[in-house]
């Protein structure tokens, strides 16, 4: 082989190289430009939903939505009723949520964190955490409606709490692990009995935790519809009986916003606009605990 | 000397001790309790069309309350249907944001944009449902299913896909909505996968000179391969689920006699949300009570899977999932 052969060898050698690395370059700015458009992608969908519940929501939004019962169709109304009663119902659903899920949470952290019995609870937690929430109203529908032959707030409330338990036992649970051990170490070698050194010492340092959870689970449950339509119903007038069926602002939204008529549907804008708007809020409070926290 | 402790303190610590300790484990079995409850009583309820129809309901696609003839394949196909259409749009969207958010956003970035896509996540289903009604719906029929309607019109067996009314209710627009939904789920889980993976492995991917695409495609995805799938599944186990956003949409049909994405259909989450409430008891009730334990099994059997795929990655590599 003369030198002349070796040195266009080497040519196209190098050619080769700078084709083959030019078509790299190229597939890598087509790949990182498909993920920008992912991204802008998913940040469309979220400006579109939140621009057209603003913008169909406060028009339907007056003193009256506060102040008066829900309509018959053609009539003028406001969504009072349905917002007591999504009020009353997340509000006694988280109270009794609440303190089962914290339990919970502090029995995986803080009893059993290995046993056989933790391994099984989390993981029903975690399908629980997911499951279908229509499957948790076709349950409290055929174990507290059936048995007492009416639809009720009580039987909403129960499906509600349901929901809270899982997402209150999966935050406390991994706000608790995040405690220092030297903390609970401490408190043990001042000779402090075990309940006492949870309750004031790993719940207390994990509060904010503890609480963004609770808040979180407040704002899933204040969208929660599927659960309802078949346990607290809906009612037409203002009710504070728990015993009877209970207007919700998503059930309510549901039947509008389904419905032909323009008052309906006006008025499931502003149900959606105020839901939003109080879910949204809810997640960004709890994010900006966690935060000052960390 | 020093004087023992007096005894009644050290004594009413370990009762209370005791106490505490039954409560906390009370509540962790009222979760397993509540699984358990959850298939018994939904098995009790749907015993009569379990005995009546056995499997079967599953293949039958009669749903005829009027003379109590029930089967659950049309609800069951939907559910399935659009499910599968979410997926395929949810994917390679999550992988982008994913990617996206893990390799490409600069570090001031990162924060804002993750947390936009986790809201995402939180807007409430209904609010998914009545924008795809009112406001999605009728777009999508004049601007992407006449246009595909005509461009599909004489071709041979992909025609069958895109006949039928283009009127924005039905399977396509429910797996659209469905898979908007369902993005930021998956999106978070790639996200925290991609994250575990060890930055040394990358490091030494960008050092003998790979481009950031071949990093993740050969580096990341290996890698991450069981968390991501368990991404999916949990996107998946939420999509057939959804309740709401679906019964809006798909237009709460009860015949399956073409294939196309344009007509209206039914799933099994819409079917019960629209029918249970007016249900008379009985083998209707029981039906819709059948659908729903499947519908249950289902998610189970996804969320499962979701699961353990997860957990291999965190035994690996301690991830958080």
């Amino acid at each position: 082989m003369t030198t002349g052969e070796l040195l266009l060898k080497a040519a196209a050698l190098e050619q080769t190289r700078q084709v083959r690395y030019a078509q790299r370059k190229f597939v890598n700015r087509v790949a990182l430009t498909l993920s920008l458009v992912a991204m802008a992608f998913g940040l469309f969908w979220l400006c579109w939903i939140l621009f057209e519940t603003v913008r169909l929501g406060v028009g339907g939004l007056n003193l009256d939505t506060l102040t008066q019962m829900t309509p018959p169709p053609n009539d003028a109304g406001g969504l009072a009723n349905a917002i007591y009663g999504s009020f009353l119902m997340v509000l006694l659903a988280t109270f009794v949520g609440t303190p089962i899920g914290v339990m919970a949470g502090i029995y995986l952290a803080e009893f059993d964190t290995k046993g056989w019995l933790a391994s099984l609870t989390r993981f029903v937690n975690d399908i629980l955490l997911s499951a279908p929430s229509i499957v948790i109203g076709l349950f409290v529908y055929a174990v507290v409606v059936t048995r007492f032959k009416s639809f009720s707030g009580y039987a909403g409330v129960i499906a509600l709490a349901l929901i809270v338990i899982p997402v209150v036992i999966r935050t406390t649970e991994n706000m608790l692990q995040l405690v220092p051990a030297g903390l609970r170490e401490a408190a043990y070698a001042l000779g402090a009995p075990k309940w006492k050194v949870i309750l004031s010492i790993t719940l207390r340092a994990a509060r904010s935790g503890v609480v963004t959870g609770v808040l979180l689970a407040v704002a899933r449950i204040a969208g929660e519809t599927a659960p309802l339509l078949f346990t607290a119903l809906s009612n037409q007038f203002w009710t504070s009986s728990l015993s009877e069926p209970m207007a919700s602002l998503p059930v309510t939204i549901f039947k509008f916003a389904m419905s032909p008529y323009e008052n309906w549907q006006k008025l499931a804008w502003a149900g959606v606009f105020l839901i939003t708007i109080a879910v949204l809020g809810l997640n960004i409070l709890a994010r900006i605990l966690t935060r000052s926290k960390t | 000397m020093t004087n023992p402790p007096p005894v009644k303190a050290a004594r009413s610590g370990p009762m209370a001790d005791r106490i505490f300790g039954w409560l906390a484990k009370g509540a962790a079995l009222f979760t397993l309790a509540m699984l358990m409850a959850i298939l018994v009583s939904l098995t009790i309820s749907a015993w009569p069309a379990i005995s009546k129809y056995g499997l079967g309901f599953l293949t039958s696609t009669t749903w005829d309350p009027v003379k109590e003839e029930f089967g659950g394949l049309v609800m069951i196909y939907g559910t399935l249907m659009t499910s599968f259409i979410a997926l395929l749009i949810a994917v390679p969207v999550s992988f982008g944001i994913a990617l996206f958010l893990t390799e490409l956003a600069p570090a001031w970035l990162k924060r804002p944009l993750g947390t936009a896509i986790e809201l995402l996540a939180a807007i409430p289903s209904i609010v998914y449902g009545m924008w795809g009604l009112l406001v999605f719906g009728p777009l999508l029929a004049t601007y992407v299913q006449q246009p595909l309607q005509a461009m599909f019109a004489g071709v041979p067996y992909l025609g069958a896909f895109f006949s039928g009314p283009p009127v924005g209710i039905g399977i396509l627009s429910a797996g659209i909505i469905l898979a908007i939904m369902i993005i930021p789920f998956i999106a978070a889980v790639m996200r925290d996968v991609f994250e575990v993976t060890p930055t040394l492995l990358k490091e030494s991917a960008y050092g003998l000179g790979a481009t950031t695409w071949e990093v993740v495609s050969t580096v990341v995805l290996p890698y991450t391969k069981a968390g991501v799938i368990g991404g999916i599944m949990l996107g998946l186990g939420r999509a057939i689920g959804e309740t709401m956003a679906v019964t809006f949409v798909i237009g709460n049909f009860n015949q399956l006699d073409s294939l196309s994405l344009f007509q209206a259909a039914n799933s099994i989450t819409s079917a019960l949300a629209n029918e249970f409430a007016e249900a008379g008891e009985g083998l209707h009730q029981a039906s819709l009570m059948y659908l729903g334990l499947v519908l249950f099994f289902i998610t189970f059997v996804v969320l499962t899977l979701s699961k353990i795929l997860l957990s291999q990655l965190r035994k690996n590599e301690g991830a958080k999932t």
